[in-house]
């Protein structure tokens, strides 16, 4: 067996320039790549790893308002954080979990919707035609505004005297007699909703875009030849090619969703009705109106956990499919 | 492999309403920044009936706009050189070097991007604050603070990007540098930086934008005299009045300039993306 791989294997080696490999990818005791990490390494240690561990101390305290300036004063309480967030009798623990409720329903839905958009517009536009560059400008735009600048223009949509939405419903559409509201009650999470596919789709645009430069037109070519029309090509060519870049688009559209702050915060101008209050508003909230950290650290710490499972999950099973493919 | 009409027809009709739902929004940006006050306060029109400019001069006294924009422009261009910079060396040392601990700080430095800004903006609010109360170093309410924790956060994808970009660099060039007696330094400046100009200028572009548009942690770090446009923009809306008009012209003005760097050099953060996945 060894003996009749050897010649090929050999070739391989010398075809990849394996004996040439330079001095430097060869490993070798040096300080320098060290060197040249520290600076990132000293700033995502001092801006993220040490305030999450600060964090994770601060959910044990008694963090109110006569310990913000003073915090190593503040007592220590162990677990009473947790048992308020946990407690579903209890206010907090009760607008909590509505808060999350609403933030699932919100991801999965905007991360699904997103995704089937920007997937259908590379698709769309994968092959040559006149105007194409001008509609890939067109729709990265939103993914490059300014958050703020995007989400105020909506907000100004949805007004319920002077906005266009209910311009178009009521004056020309005629579709409700009376102007509904969009940014207080029910219609707030569809508003939400809108806002969010809006500046989401295109970031999974680009990526599919970038995914698909990588399928080698032949593929396609053979699959016309065997007569495959379009929605078989995509079946069998397209999505099979793009599942490795699928897989980490919707892993990152994932957590980018399920923390939003920003599409909330400025859509509503700092406080989210209960409809439309998601979990990382909702703690900002909890926090700087009550001024009570501790708690506030409780609920941020529990919400890492679910996420770091959430993620282990998902790689746990998409590697054990991709295993047994 | 020819298109059929009726697939021809169904791209086209799925094309436009796309572009609708891209373009509503951009234009009613555009057509009420050029409204009068008593337009934009009054039942929508699409069309500005008595056009004027007026709002693209009142925007700026309304608020601090002159102010916010400076600051803006100060955190965001220090944030994007300075990320760049620990970038490009973080990079190089994942590209060229194999050592220990080299798989555990890239599975680190991206998984730091995904967790909740909350989780640390908290503990980063009291740190500073007590920071600024035991020593005196001022990161609380000051643009040095949001530097140092906006330039954090586009150093992550920045890292990334630039890894994808310097593997797609033949090394062979670092080799032929070496034989001339180049050391690593030279060698990352003189070979590997000129060859990656485009990935640079991306991850630049982005590293301002990260910075140009936070809004989270400007919220709570910065007072009146550190204000950046994320906040500061939120000023047109008073107890009695919302300046529309003004609001529309103010944010198309600080949009411009991103969204035209972003779309000039949108094809270099395809490759980057590209160069990326692909390894």
């Amino acid at each position: 067996m060894t003996t009749t791989t050897s010649p090929p294997a050999a070739d391989r080696a010398a075809g990849t320039g394996r004996p040439t490999r330079p001095a430097a990818r060869r490993p070798r005791r040096s300080l320098l790549p060290y060197l040249l990490l520290a600076p990132a390494v000293v700033l995502e240690l001092a801006i993220h790893v040490v305030p999450m561990l600060v964090g994770a101390w601060m959910s044990l305290l008694e963090l109110t308002q006569f310990h913000i300036r003073d915090w190593s004063g503040a007592p220590f309480v162990g677990l009473d954080n947790y048992r308020v967030v946990f407690d579903l009798d209890s206010a907090a623990g009760a607008e909590l979990l509505r808060s999350f409720r609403v933030t699932v329903v919100y991801t999965v839905l905007s991360v699904g919707l997103s995704w089937v958009l920007g997937t259908t517009a590379a698709v769309l536009l994968q092959r040559p035609f006149r105007g194409r560059a001008v509609l890939r400008a067109l729709f990265l735009t939103p993914y490059a505004l300014p958050v703020y600048t995007a989400v105020i223009t909506w907000t100004f949509l949805f007004q319920r005297d002077t906005g266009l939405v209910n311009h178009v419903l009521v004056d020309q559409l005629g579709l409700v007699d009376e102007p509904p509201f969009w940014l207080i009650g029910d219609n707030s999470f569809v508003a939400l909703l809108i806002v969010s596919i809006w500046r989401t789709w295109p970031f999974a645009f680009l990526c599919v875009m970038a995914g698909l430069q990588n399928i080698p037109d032949e593929l396609y070519e053979a699959a016309a030849m065997d007569g495959a029309g379009f929605w078989r090509r995509l079946r069998s060519v397209t999505l099979p090619m793009l599942r490795p870049v699928n897989l980490v688009l919707l892993l990152v559209l994932f957590l980018w969703t399920f923390n939003d702050f920003n599409t909330p915060y400025v859509l509503f101008g700092g406080s989210a009705p209960a409809e439309a209050d998601l979990i990382s508003l909702h703690i900002y909230r909890s926090s700087f109106q009550t001024w009570d950290f501790g708690t506030g650290s409780a609920m941020s710490v529990v919400l890492l956990l679910f996420l770091l499972l959430v993620t282990a999950g998902y790689l746990l099973l998409t590697n054990r499919r991709r295993n047994d493919a | 492999m020819r298109e059929t009409a009726a697939e021809r027809l169904s791209r086209r009709v799925v094309l436009t309403l796309l572009a609708g739902f891209v373009l509503v929004p951009l234009y009613v940006m555009v057509s009420s920044a050029l409204k009068p006050l008593q337009d934009v306060q009054g039942a929508f029109t699409w069309w500005p009936r008595r056009p004027t400019g007026q709002a693209f001069v009142d925007m700026w006294s309304t608020v601090p706009l002159g102010r916010y924009l400076l600051n803006s422009l100060l955190v965001a261009s220090v944030a994007a050189i300075f990320s760049v910079s620990v970038a490009i060396f973080a990079a190089y040392a994942v590209s060229r070097y194999r050592f220990r601990g080299r798989q555990v700080f890239s599975v680190t430095v991206l998984s730091t991007q995904m967790f909740p800004g909350i989780l640390f903006l908290l503990p980063l609010f009291l740190i500073y604050v007590n920071l600024g109360n035991a020593t005196g170093i001022a990161l609380y309410a000051s643009r040095t603070g949001l530097i140092i924790t906006y330039l954090t956060f586009s150093l992550p994808f920045s890292i990334w990007m630039l890894v994808g970009y310097f593997d797609s660099i033949p090394r062979g060039l670092d080799e032929a540098a070496q034989v001339d007696g180049a050391g690593p330094l030279r060698t990352l400046f003189q070979v590997v930086l000129p060859a990656a100009v485009p990935g640079v200028v991306a991850v630049t572009v982005y590293a301002f934008m990260t910075a140009w548009g936070e809004v989270l942690f400007a919220s709570v770090l910065t007072n009146e005299d550190s204000r950046t446009l994320a906040v500061g923009l939120q000023g047109y809306s008073t107890q009695f009045n919302v300046y529309w008009n003004q609001v529309m012209a103010a944010s198309l003005v600080v949009s411009v300039p991103v969204v035209a760097g972003f779309l000039a050099l949108q094809r270099y953060f395809v490759a980057g993306l590209t160069a990326g996945a692909v390894k």
